[in-house]
């Protein structure tokens, strides 16, 4: 009987999911207000490029009507330029030796030292550390890049450093070998400690009652760090490796074309800004979208594998 | 018998064995090692902006300042394009950031309730745009085309909502505001706008703070849109007029003049470089502190679903 009844109970569920779903609407309808301006926004300032994507398949001019069916449609005739531009693989490589150097630099870091700061006994210690951390964080790539030229210019601080200790100076701006590390390095420097927050938080998380039980058993310092705070930040890790490497090609513009020399174009032009200067400067619209879009697709690409992996290897993913 | 527990357990925490002590020997020396790495250089800035050029040039300034001048602060001010930029910077960022705030706590406190009809449908809807995008020409087209190019407006407007912080507010409300107490106020007939203003803004501070110095950072910092959608140079952010003083003069100097003549003006110029660097970041520096306990508020992952 009691089964039965049951049974009856998940029919009539089943029978009353609609009218429960427009209930709810009816009930908390309100609520959609609060999100509504968000909503539109969204849509004008994030869909409505979206859908701006169609001129890469146009040679389009400003003026044209992008969605009219008279626009001068081309196919991938955008794309196929890209891949016969004489920049194409130079360009590729500098994005993605950008990228790929600065998260092996720049993944492991914050993990260090969120891992670091967290085993110290002094709580007030490891707070001024944090203070200190994540101060260059809060700096403008303007003034970064305008520190860099200041300090690693021909007569800056190490240069001046440099020979101060018997070696002679050089710019480093005018060395195309230099472009990398001077950027990679100034990237970690603002940001090591801002990105170690995030493990920081999940460290915090951690029941002081296992390390306890650690001690007592003669677990040392290292050994508690490998066994107990490292698995507890291990979800929060594959969380910022996936959405790490869904960011590997969008290497940002704004640094990179502030630091930008007649000396370092070579290594120092990457799809962003090579966007930005035959787009915004050249005014081809059509084929500056195309590569834009190419960056973006790659990038889609590899968030799905690095989601899908993530989540067959360690159990967690962003979706 | 509790005592004697207690001082076991206390010996245990106290007696590092050797292998620990050298961990944090060795960890003290690192975090001492990259404090003095991310402070040093700041503080160079600080003592070079009223050091004599001279002397930075001929490598004397290190620890100290040197023959101390406000000649650099003296230029700068001379600057008529150093004011307008600040206080247009100061409009756009305390503007900009009352128009992000209101994109985004409230969207923040929607998500959060497990009621909200077509919850994960906008969830996807927002979620989709922070990996995938226009790019930057569409993006351009329909600035241009809303009649936002050379309009200070767009300052403002431009960057009105980052999606990743509202799932930051979501998991924020999600973690801290009890579903009991939102009952209790509807029990006691608050509506879900007096709700929202009376119960959950007033335990939203912590958040609220955090979500002021992100964007008010970002807008105080930004300089990227301002380079491709305004002209005239009455609208300048501080950011751009920044630009024209440490980057710009710094490529186009390396070209032409004699030899003397060139360095005569860089040291002239990185005087000015340094006390601009020291103005545009005083007013970050007087907020940063005051927000700086509210850090953690805003650091919860897992908060997409």
């Amino acid at each position: 009987m009691n089964s039965a009844h049951l049974l009856e109970d998940n029919t009539s569920k089943e029978q009353l999911k609609p009218r429960k779903k427009q209930s709810n609407f009816r009930k908390n309808w309100k609520l959609l207000i609060f999100i509504i301006p968000t909503i539109v926004y969204i849509f004008i300032f994030a869909y409505l490029p979206m859908y701006g994507v169609v001129i890469a398949f146009q040679d389009f001019a400003p003026g044209d009507d992008m969605l009219s069916l008279n626009a001068n449609w081309v196919g991938f005739a955008n794309f196929t330029r890209f891949f016969n531009e004489f920049r194409f693989k130079q360009l590729i490589v500098n994005t993605f030796m950008l990228s790929i150097l600065g998260f092996i630099v720049g993944f492991p870091l914050p993990i260090i030292v969120a891992l670091l700061l967290n085993s110290l006994k002094s709580k007030k210690a490891s707070n001024i550390f944090q203070r200190i951390f994540y101060a260059p964080h809060f700096i403008s790539v303007v003034v970064m890049a305008g520190m860099l030229y200041l300090f690693f210019g021909e007569y800056g601080l190490v240069n001046n450093i440099v020979r101060a200790l018997g070696g002679s100076g050089t710019s480093y701006f005018l060395k195309a070998s230099m472009f990398r590390p001077l950027f990679i390095f100034s990237g970690n420097w603002q940001d090591f400690g801002w990105s170690s927050i995030i493990y920081l938080a999940a460290l915090a998380g951690v029941d002081p009652h296992l390390h306890e039980a650690a001690i007592v058993d003669g677990a040392s310092r290292v050994r508690r760090i490998w066994s107990i705070d490292l698995p507890a930040i291990l979800p929060t890790v594959a969380v910022m490796l996936i959405l790490s490497i869904g960011n590997l090609m969008s290497v940002g513009h704004e640094k990179v074309l502030l630091m930008q020399t007649g000396a370092n174009i070579s290594v120092s032009e990457i799809i962003s800004t090579f966007v930005y200067k035959i787009g915004i400067g050249g005014g081809q619209y059509g084929y500056a979208t195309a590569i834009g879009l190419f960056n973006s697709v790659i990038n889609v690409v590899l968030l799905v594998i690095a989601n899908l992996s993530t989540r067959k290897l360690t159990g967690n993913s962003i979706w | 018998m509790v005592e004697a527990v207690k001082m076991r357990k206390r010996r245990h925490w106290r007696k590092d064995t050797i292998g620990d002590r050298i961990y944090y020997i060795f960890t003290w020396f690192i975090l001492i090692l990259l404090a003095a790495i991310v402070i040093y250089p700041l503080y160079f800035i600080v003592i070079a902006s009223i050091s004599n050029p001279d002397a930075i040039f001929n490598g004397e300034v290190y620890f100290y300042p040197l023959k101390i001048t406000f000649d650099g602060y003296k230029r700068l001010f001379d600057e008529p394009l150093i004011w307008s930029g600040y206080l247009n910077t100061i409009i756009y960022t305390v503007f900009g950031t009352a128009f992000n705030l209101l994109l985004t706590i409230p969207a923040g406190w929607a998500l959060s309730r497990k009621n909200l009809p077509f919850r994960r449908v906008i969830t996807w809807f927002m979620v989709i745009t922070m990996f995938f995008g226009g790019g930057l020409i569409p993006y351009y087209l329909l600035v241009a085309k809303l009649n936002l190019v050379d309009n200070p407006l767009s300052m403002i407007i431009l960057g009105g909502v980052s999606v990743w912080n509202v799932f930051v507010v979501k998991s924020y409300f999600t973690e801290n505001i009890p579903s009991e107490l939102l009952e209790a106020a509807q029990i006691d007939g608050c509506g879900e706008f007096r709700s929202f203003w009376h119960v959950v803004l007033p335990l939203a501070k912590p958040i609220i703070a955090v979500m002021v110095l992100f964007y008010a950072v970002g807008h105080w910092n930004s300089y990227f849109d301002a380079l491709i959608f305004l002209s005239d140079e009455k609208y300048f952010p501080l950011q751009l007029v920044l630009r024209d003083i440490l980057i710009t003069a710094e490529v186009t100097s390396q070209s032409g003049g004699s030899a003397e003549t060139i360095i005569e003006q860089a040291k002239i110029a990185n005087q000015i470089k340094y006390s601009s660097i020291i103005v545009s970041s005083i007013p970050i520096l007087v907020f940063y502190p005051l927000v700086q306990k509210f850090f953690k508020a805003g650091f919860l992952v897992g908060s997409f679903k």
